[in-house]
């Protein structure tokens, strides 16, 4: 169904090609999985099967690409339009029209398709995605899970033969995401639709490829049967890394055929809890804090005090106030009722933090945004940081500083832009640290960070909270709260309704289980390092 | 049409059919004065927004162009009493005149203000906020969208580019507040022309990326989409769509233009919007391009319509038998007449209101999300 021939692309001024001498193929109703670094060209490989590469974004694409029998080099992305779907990763960006039902139909009718026609596959559509409710919905005003099941919708009324995804779960909760994914395998094994798809957070999606397409380092190409790949991908979720380390052969992808292999593991006896560290006191005490936009109560009434040398996971379903707790917390964002108190030592003095101004309110609680770029303004990483310590009224070169602790190797005079996600949320957070507040608050940085990113990001948090600062971070990643939080909140329409340290939260909810505690429960582990240290040597 | 006792079933009216019932109301209205004439056709245009406009945000709209409508009353009003010509008898504002230099002769502010000048300022106001009602009754019952939907083949892209732009304007304003949001965390409340620079540039990055991702997608989703055309028709429609642009161009020329020969005004004016359109229509042909559930045009169309028309053709029969009913006496100021005819006229023009079928009942706004996973913490 798709077939790349000795494909090479190069874009103007790179020293190097993005992919080189790439030849694979998918045949029909597979489903092949890309996998590969940040920044390694998975984007451009499902731009060269869509046709937006070179025809889009420009460059020279060599070799030769066929999609259900059409030759790229002929047809634009438009001329595919009826054979290959393309869905991204910001569903609502894609978005031309503003109701379900319209967008649904928009596909179809610029290809030209029948009055009863379309009727008929928008209302068969709508019953494959189980979103039928929904026909008459505004489109800004569904769920992310929701949004990309109507961008996957919107693409599968054409009855295209291929659909190309590039990382649709990426913004999603786990549940969200479930939901997306099992539409996706719904789409291969019920319709024979072939799916190329490209995803991060690789655990999500593994077990069920039939194909895996590595992209590695300088554009070199490798394809095969996922366990074959995944024994030496510079990428890997858990289960691939215990299987690895355990020696496992083949290679188990999935939490049940690893769960087979790890028997001897949970019959081991129940090793005692690692001891949590007592936390330090408390640096910002929250009270009733709650916030509204409009008639939606986005927090309500929560209660949560930040103790120092603690990294705190902020975990809940898309829209369940994460964002709105933080910047309510921060003192920037809007706030009904409530205090947010910034206490000073173990003594009773405290500074009410949304009475301060902006400049001051950062010293005291630095909050890294969703869309950590839209802090950055000036056009190199050198001004940014030079600005960043006038602001904060530090010594220059203190924010460098900070930046080459947390990804060395940016050169000064590099656009900010032109970094890779991982980069620029380093110069984001050395910004942020200038000021060297107490209380660092992240909202979602693991967007768009793959395995290595994630560890980096998390290296650099444990080294604030050993420096006694307090961290807390919002994100859908269990893998990421697994290895890197001592304490997990979670929250729900505006609530807390779980508070405690991760082992207990996230074991007990089957959402937020990361790969390792399901693998070998009842033991207590979370992480791959968990089961190495409690295991000793594989046997 | 179903009979008068099974009322037909709820649907939207095409909006074509709204635009062109406002633009005879706005018609009828743009020769009259007479405040009784203009505020029937005010109540007729409210009549007829309340009760057959739909549950879209832009159907709460014609407030806004009522509040215009009274603006306008007000600085045409305003303006009287500064620049007018006061004319006519009682004086109820006693104000000294200022005389204007010579390089501004014949202006005078100020003055005492009469009545006669006044009313006469006041219904010329009005007759133009009717007007503007009579538009803004036009947007609040025609989905503005659909109406582009409705676009011939041709002109199907240049409709949805114009869809496109409409949505950026809100995106765009929710990029300036989230990038505020974030100056105020780096410390930086800057208003003003200092902030500018900071703002833009990451609310122009974002633009232009979101618009980069529309664009991609829409490629890749077949827009713009070719069927393949015969060279000689492709020339042809090329020579059409030139050839009008052109008699179109030379057409106004001679209508404007007095001293040209009679045959360069109108006649070569027709023929260059004919051939445009023709023009128009060859090119549709080249994009296969369908409509998913097209408005439907039925007689509730074509009643909406006529009665439109109705109005504009009783107030201008007025006009040729009896123009003076349409003003209001001025110098001296007298009570206006009632034009029966003008009256019913715009009377018609409500009849929209009760026998076009009702706009369908909204869309369910809040979506039930799925329920949340039940989460427990072993102490």
């Amino acid at each position: 169904m798709i077939e790349l021939d000795r494909v090479s692309v190069s874009f103007e001024g790179a020293t190097e090609p993005v992919l080189r001498d790439v030849s694979l193929r998918v045949d029909e109703g597979e489903l092949a999985l890309v996998v590969g670094r940040t920044g390694s060209g998975k984007s451009t490989l499902l731009g060269a099967i869509t046709g937006h590469v070179p025809h889009f974004t420009g460059g020279t694409l060599a070799g030769s690409v066929r999609v259900a029998g059409r030759d790229t080099r002929e047809h634009r992305p438009r001329d595919l339009a009826d054979v290959v779907g393309v869905v991204g990763q910001d569903p609502l960006a894609g978005f031309v029209t503003d109701t379900v039902e319209e967008e649904l139909a928009y596909g179809m009718e610029q290809l030209g398709l029948g009055a009863s026609t379309m009727r008929k596959r928008v209302e068969e559509t709508l019953d494959v995605l189980g979103i039928a409710d929904l026909r008459g919905a505004a489109l800004r005003e569904l769920s992310g899970g929701q949004q990309q099941r109507v961008a996957i919708g919107s693409v599968l009324t054409t009855h295209p033969k291929v659909i190309v995804l590039d990382e649709p779960t990426s913004a999603l909760d786990p549940t969200g995401a479930e939901d997306v994914l099992a539409t996706i395998t719904r789409l291969v094994h019920d319709l024979a639709v072939t799916v190329v798809v490209a995803e991060h957070r690789i655990e999500r999606v593994l077990q069920y490829a039939d194909t895996l397409v590595h992209v590695g380092a300088h554009g070199v190409v490798t394809q095969g049967d996922p366990a074959q790949v995944m024994l030496t991908a510079d990428v890997a979720p858990p289960v691939v890394e215990l299987g690895r380390w355990a020696g496992w052969s083949p290679l188990p992808l999935s939490v049940r055929d690893a769960r087979r292999r790890a028997a001897p593991w949970r019959s081991l006896p129940t090793a005692p809890r690692p001891p949590v560290a007592a936390p330090g006191h408390a640096l910002l005490d929250a009270r009733r804090v709650t916030v509204t936009h409009g008639t939606v109560v986005a927090v309500a009434e929560v209660d949560l005090s930040l103790r120092a040398g603690e990294v705190t996971a902020l975990m809940g379903r898309n829209g369940a106030g994460k964002s709105s707790l933080l910047w309510a917390l921060q003192g920037s964002g809007p706030m009904r009722s409530g205090s947010v108190r910034r206490r000073h030592g173990t003594t009773s003095d405290a500074t009410d933090v949304r009475a301060l101004d902006a400049a001051e309110r950062r010293r005291h609680v630095g909050l890294v945004p969703q869309s950590a770029a839209d802090l950055l303004y000036l056009d190199t990483v050198g001004a940014e940081c030079a600005q960043a310590d006038r602001e904060s009224g530090r010594d220059p070169g203190t924010c460098r500083s900070l930046l080459d602790d947390l990804a060395p190797g940016i050169p000064d005079d590099r656009h900010p832009r032109d970094l890779s996600e991982g980069q620029r949320l380093a110069v984001v957070l050395a910004v942020q640290l200038t000021a060297d507040p107490p209380v660092l608050l992240l909202d979602e940085p693991t967007r768009g960070l793959d395995y290595a990113g994630k560890a980096a990001l998390r290296r650099a948090l444990r080294r604030l909270v050993e420096r006694g600062r307090s961290v807390v971070v919002s994100t859908h990643d269990v893998e990421f709260v697994a290895e890197s939080a001592d304490r997990v909140v979670v929250m729900a329409a505006g609530e807390v309704v779980a508070d405690g340290p991760t082992a207990d939260v996230v074991v007990a909810s089957p959402a937020f289980a990361p790969q390792v505690a399901k693998i070998t429960s009842p033991q207590p582990w979370l992480t791959v390092d968990d089961v190495r240290y409690a295991v000793g040597e594989p046997s | 049409m179903a009979g008068p006792l099974t009322p037909p079933l709820p649907r939207a009216v095409h909006p074509a059919a709204w635009w062109l019932w406002a633009i005879g109301l706005a018609v009828a209205v743009s020769t009259v004065t007479n405040p009784f004439l203009l505020l029937t056709a005010l109540s007729v245009a409210a009549l007829v927004v309340l009760s057959r406009r739909g549950s879209s945000p832009w159907a709460r709209s014609f407030r806004l162009y009522l509040w215009l409508g009274g603006f306008i009353v007000g600085v045409r009003a305003v303006l009287h009493v500064l620049v007018g010509l006061k004319f006519g008898e009682p004086v109820i504002l006693p104000l000294p005149e200022v005389s204007l230099p010579s390089w501004a002769a014949g202006i005078n502010l100020l003055g005492d203000v009469r009545l006669d000048g006044l009313v006469g300022a006041l219904t010329e106001g009005l007759r133009l906020a009717v007007m503007i009602a009579c538009i803004g009754a036009a947007n609040s019952l025609a989905n503005p969208k659909r109406l582009l939907r409705s676009l011939p083949g041709a002109l199907s892209e240049i409709g949805s580019a114009v869809v496109v732009t409409i949505s950026v304007a809100p995106q765009l304003a929710e990029s300036v507040q989230r990038v505020m949001r974030a100056r105020a965390l780096r410390g930086d409340t800057a208003r003003g022309i200092r902030a500018v620079p900071r703002v833009a540039l990451p609310v122009l990055e974002d633009t232009l990326d979101r618009s980069l991702m529309l664009a991609s997608a829409m490629d890749s989703r077949g827009y713009g989409r070719r069927r393949e055309v015969a060279p000689g028709r492709r020339a042809l429609t090329a020579a059409c769509t030139l050839g009008g642009l052109l008699a179109s161009a030379v057409g106004t020329y001679g209508v404007l233009d007095a001293t040209t020969p009679g045959w360069m005004g109108l006649p070569v004016l027709a023929a260059g919007v004919a051939l445009s359109l023709l023009g128009i229509w060859l090119g549709g042909a080249a994009n296969a391009r369908t409509t998913y559930r097209p408005d439907p045009w039925r007689a509730a169309e074509w009643l909406t319509v006529g009665c439109g028309a109705a109005a504009a053709v009783a107030v201008q029969l007025v006009r040729r038998s009896d123009a003076a009913a349409l003003g209001v006496p001025l110098d001296p100021l007298g009570v206006p007449a009632l034009p029966l005819l003008a009256l019913a006229g715009l009377l018609v023009a409500a009849l929209p209101a009760f026998l076009t079928p009702e706009p369908p009942p909204p869309a369910p706004r809040s979506v039930a999300r799925p329920r949340p996973v039940a989460t427990e913490v072993h102490p």
